[in-house]
């Protein structure tokens, strides 16, 4: 196994993820973390938010505009179930950190369930946004 | 673990960094902290979606409203910066990009995070200047 000339040993390689069939608790996974990129986003549209309501009205303005216009509404509602869906998926790290959780059955039910907590929220509060006249 | 090891990590005596407890304790802290912030931060946006500037100075001048904000950018800006820490650690091989895009993210999330607390402060605190 060792290599003589450099001593490092053969390692272990995992499959690309191309040659796997597709489960939930691996979509669930790479969600969380696209989620958390999308997230990164989302604090700097807090960042802005911020400035613009230092900057005053005018430039407050225009950025409220600009995250009311249809693209602007589109974003929003990618972060907020990204929020929902980070929110829920961090649940989930917090009972596998304790110890429980693991079995693929169990696992695979938390995985869904976050998947469709996440959408259900968001829903809820683009419907209730509506409601308000927000839309 | 030892035979996980390379015989010339073995002769240097070479382990972990042992600072990944602290990264990950500090993680999962801050997504603690989170999840009451978040929530609150999604109800506070619908309310203030599509209002005008006096609403939103008016808004941030309420103690809570202003201490709640800047402890979600700061949580928030810590939280993300370990995360993407993280990511660029799993994809980045390569030493100098690797160290270039971890500085990189940690100066952008400390400018951010002090870019957005000032401006809070400025409007919460500002004597009427609007």
């Amino acid at each position: 196994m060792a290599d003589a000339t450099t001593g490092v040993r053969a390692r272990p390689l995992s499959p690309h993820m191309q040659i796997w069939r597709w489960h939930v608790t691996m979509a669930a996974s790479i969600l969380t973390r696209a989620t958390g990129v999308a997230l990164y986003g989302g604090a700097i549209l807090l960042m802005g938010w911020a400035l613009a309501l230092a900057s005053g009205p005018v430039v407050y303005d225009d950025y409220v505009a600009l995250l009311g216009s249809i693209p602007g509404k589109i974003v929003l509602l990618g972060l907020t179930f990204s929020a929902f869906y980070h929110l829920f998926a961090g649940l989930r790290h917090l009972v596998w950190d304790s110890g429980k959780g693991f079995t693929p059955a169990v696992a695979d039910r938390s995985a869904w369930a976050a998947i469709f907590c996440a959408a259900v929220a968001t829903l809820a509060v683009w419907v209730v946004a509506g409601l308000m006249g927000k839309l | 673990m030892a035979g996980y090891r390379t015989p010339l990590g073995r002769a240097r005596g070479l382990g972990s960094a042992k600072t990944g407890v602290g990264h990950f304790i500090g993680e999962r802290v801050s997504s603690v902290a989170l999840v009451p912030l978040v929530l609150w931060a999604v109800w506070v946006v619908i309310g203030l979606a599509g209002g005008s500037f006096d609403e939103a100075v008016a808004w941030i001048r309420s103690p809570i409203n202003a201490s709640l904000t800047i402890l979600l950018a700061l949580t928030g800006f810590y939280h993300m910066q370990l995360g993407m820490r993280v990511i660029i650690e799993d994809y980045i091989s390569k030493p100098g990009t690797r160290a270039a895009l971890l500085l990189l993210n940690l100066f952008f999330c400390c400018t951010a995070a002090v870019l957005t607390v000032l401006s809070v402060l400025k409007v919460a605190a500002g004597g009427g200047a609007y």
